[in-house]
């Protein structure tokens, strides 16, 4: 573990948590213009989460002390896994501690947190939220685990970093297993992000919200953690997909300082170009019947194993 | 035909030409509405008026037979009870519900709670009769007894009224399994205002300004109403350049409010695209409407006698062009949302109402036209000018949110292409008449197809130019209980859709 490794690692996740509300706020602004509407500004969710914590915070009054904590475990987890995906550069010393499997299970845990935070004051709507983001997890996992196996089938390895190094290694070229499991995984990062076609993440209509549903008890502090959170899964997400299939320019231990000043350029690109990719597929794209999600998340696992099969017949 | 008979011995109906008023005893009062039924007629309105001095108390029920109105009218002695219409006309059961809390005057009927008065005044209190006293601190909250659905793996989600957005509020109580919508209930009347016992307090030649207001997405079709059942009375002949520039109006709020039911149906299915563009139709419309009458909204178009502004020559031209620009645009999206397969998913099959069971509960309007039921008041009752200007009937048959959308594609079309024809042909002369001293003790009626379908207001004035009831009926009180049976068996999500293709007015039916 040299120094550099150490300021990587710091660097990565306290970039993660300055830039993922402006990620989200460049996908907003995307969508805006591609609707022709005038776009909020990119630094609209920082104002968001700044009069959130100015606001005093209101619990139920049957709020046990899980709900109290759930906020603060969602978002440490996120920040966990921030730490773990080679956003930046690949040396990463706390990946040593996990890899994707668990990554995935690290992911689990916030929404299972979150589930349970949003049936612990008993209102309907919570319990209706918590029930469809269910159903979705179930659903998202499977395909999300199996694109990562694709990943390791083709590095032979599990490990986030080493899968980023791997394939950066290769000469580029066009893959055909992951070109299958990078349409599935954009449709898991749409399902697990609460994004359109499958939640819409501007709606006001309580009856058909999923992970808005499960907030809606939120508020100040709390609420602010929560949201902040959300950004980060979005943003952990993109860079998951940076790691399989765009990892190019992701800082190599060998490559020193020069590397890190290299990539932070290349991720804020990418970002920009994924949140540009996600605001069109939002806008071009309705809001699915909630009882077709399960056939869209079961598309998406077909594709991944699609992947995997082309990869074991083809061992490309 | 039995209903020959009752006709032959009403009177003449104010306001109405082809309509009639009938005063029936107590044992003829459900016989009317058998017959009405029979016939295939609908229940436009039920009110009640309660005594005043010398004149008796009465409940009255507006009916459409044959395409021509016809008011049946029971006197009542205090504290006498009147037969309820619910078996034959569903739709009467909340209406009656609403008389009884306002007049203190009872139907016999299976449902006795109470609708519009929530604990805000005492049960024995009629608003009409004498103004309640301001409700103070603590507040109390009614126990209301929703109706309950037992069985394995139901339960109730409470929705409302506040909400998570911005809207009117109301209650809805489903009775759910998984996301199976089971039986919905409605729990309405967050808005009353008292709107009926304000038009009493009011002289006849300045209330016109309270009805426009009554709905305020449907204010020329009140106002229009209002002061038609006013002339009437006052055997007052609108000159027919004030007459077209009303339809101008009543059209152009047909386009406003298409165009944003169109938009926010496409944000509710998720394509917040289709709302970005009908907004700015909707706007665009809006602003050339600002230039041709001087508001955005035609609260102040029409006054008893003709109407207030008239739009100049070059104005007139501009806003034409504006709508036709307008229907050109809507064409496209037409297009697009028709092509959209995310869309069409989310529309089509959704919170279907078939044409039977439209044509039992009475469902009105653009609803009920995209049910089967073809009622169109411009179409089959025209009143100047439209029986000049003829709008091409839209209907559908499927009575999904898919058929409610199309009908509203087709009557932008349709009202488009009248507004154009209207302004082009506009007649000259007077655009306001003076109002004759209206008669009294005589009950007038105003009835016009609004965007949502057909309004009535029914006008007694008393001695003095005074009112002594004037009942605003929106077409709303019809469909509010089919939307109910609108969303059995489709899913929770889908709601909101559903409820947004009927677009149901709130505070326009609260009062």
């Amino acid at each position: 573990m040299t120094p550099l490794d150490i300021t990587t690692q710091l660097l990565q996740v306290l970039c993660a948590l300055a830039l993922a509300p402006a990620f989200l706020g460049w996908v907003n602004q995307c969508r805006a213009w591609l609707q022709n509407r005038a776009a909020p500004s990119v630094l609209q969710p920082y104002r968001g989460l700044r009069k959130l914590l100015i606001k005093e915070s209101v619990l139920a009054e049957n709020a046990s002390s899980l709900f109290r904590f759930a906020p603060y475990i969602v978002f440490g987890t996120m920040v966990a896994a921030a730490a773990i995906i080679p956003s930046m550069g690949t040396g990463l010393p706390m990946s040593l501690a996990a890899d994707g499997i668990a990554l995935v299970g690290l992911l689990a845990t916030a929404r299972v947190f979150l589930s349970l935070a949003a049936m612990d004051v008993g209102t309907a709507f919570g319990t209706l939220g918590a029930r469809r983001e269910m159903m979705v997890g179930f659903l998202a996992e499977p395909a999300l685990l199996m694109t990562l196996f694709v990943a390791a089938m083709i590095s032979h390895t599990t490990s986030l970093p080493l899968i980023a190094a791997e394939l950066t290694n290769r000469a580029p070229a066009l893959y055909p297993s992951l070109a299958f499991t990078a349409v599935a995984f954009t449709m898991v990062l749409l399902a697990e992000n609460a994004r359109i076609p499958v939640d819409n993440p501007a709606t006001h209509l309580e009856l058909t919200m999923i992970h808005e549903a499960m907030l809606l008890e939120y508020s100040g502090r709390h609420l602010a953690l929560m949201e902040w959170a959300a950004a980060l899964k979005l943003f952990n997400y993109a860079c998951i997909g940076f790691a399989l299939f765009l990892p190019w320019g992701t800082s190599r231990e060998a490559w020193g300082p020069a590397g890190l000043a290299l990539a932070a350029p290349l991720l804020l690109l990418k970002l920009a170009l994924a949140g540009g990719a996600l605001a069109l597929i939002e806008t071009v794209s309705a809001k699915l019947r909630v009882f077709r999600a399960p056939e869209f998340l079961a598309t998406a696992f077909l594709l991944a194993v699609l992947g995997l099969l082309v990869h074991l017949l083809l061992g490309d | 035909m039995a209903l020959r008979k009752w006709r032959a011995r009403a009177g003449r109906l104010a306001g109405q030409p082809a309509g009639a008023l009938l005063p029936v005893a107590a044992d003829e009062w459900v016989p009317v509405a058998t017959d009405v039924a029979a016939t295939g007629g609908q229940l436009l309105a039920l009110w009640t008026t309660p005594r005043d001095g010398a004149t008796a108390a009465a409940v009255s029920a507006a009916y459409l037979a044959d395409g021509a109105p016809l008011v049946a009218r029971l006197a009542l002695t205090d504290g006498q009870r009147y037969r309820g219409l619910q078996e034959l006309f569903p739709a009467a059961a909340r209406m009656q519900r609403a008389a009884a809390d306002l007049s203190g005057i009872h139907a016999d009927a299976p449902d006795e709670r109470p609708w519009l008065r929530h604990a805000a005044w005492p049960a024995d209190q009629a608003p009409l009769l004498s103004p309640p006293p301001l409700p103070v601190p603590p507040w109390t909250v009614d126990d209301y007894a929703f109706v309950r659905v037992t069985g394995e793996g139901v339960h109730e989600v409470p929705v409302g009224p506040v909400h998570a957005g911005i809207i009117e509020p109301g209650h809805f109580r489903f009775s759910i399994v998984g996301e199976k919508v089971l039986r919905l209930e409605e729990r309405l009347g967050y808005v009353h205002k008292g709107i009926e016992r304000r038009f009493t307090e009011l002289a006849a030649g300045d209330a016109h300004r309270l009805a426009a207001r009554v709905c305020g997405d449907s204010a020329v079709a009140y106002s229009w109403a209002y002061c038609q059942a006013l002339e009437s009375l006052a055997a007052t002949i609108v000159p027919p350049r004030a007459t077209a520039l009303r339809a101008v109006g009543l059209e152009l709020e047909r386009l406003q409010n298409h165009l944003g039911d169109l938009g926010a149906l496409g944000n509710d299915a998720g394509f917040a695209f289709g709302l970005a563009q009908f907004s700015r139709l909707k706007e665009e419309l809006t602003r050339a409407i600002a230039s041709a009458f001087g508001q955005r909204y035609l609260l102040d178009l029409v006054v008893p006698g003709g109407v207030a502004a008239v739009p100049d020559a070059i104005a007139g031209r501009e806003l034409g062009a504006v709508v036709a620009r307008t229907a050109s645009r809507v064409r496209e999206l037409r297009g697009i949302y028709g092509e959209h397969a995310g869309v069409r998913d989310r529309f089509a099959g959704a919170g279907i109402v078939a044409p039977e069971l439209a044509r039992r509960l009475g469902l009105a309007g653009l609803a009920g036209r995209a049910s089967g039921q073809s009622l169109d008041l411009r179409v089959d009752a025209p009143w100047p000018p439209y029986d000049r200007f003829r709008p091409k009937p839209c209907g559908r048959d499927d009575g999904d949110v898919a058929a409610r959308v199309d009908v509203r594609f087709d009557e932008v079309e349709e009202s488009s292409r009248l507004v154009r024809a209207l302004l082009d042909d506009l007649p000259e002369g007077p655009e306001r008449a003076t109002l004759a001293s209206p008669v009294e003790g005589e009950l007038g009626i105003g009835l016009i197809e609004g965007w949502r379908g057909p309004v009535l207001v029914a006008l007694e004035l008393a001695a003095g130019g005074r009112i002594r009831r004037c009942h605003p009926h929106d077409p709303s009180w019809q469909n509010w209980p089919v939307l109910e049976h609108a969303v059995i068996g489709n899913i929770v999500p889908d709601f909101p859709l559903i409820n947004k293709s009927f677009n149901l007015a709130y505070s326009g039916h609260d009062l």
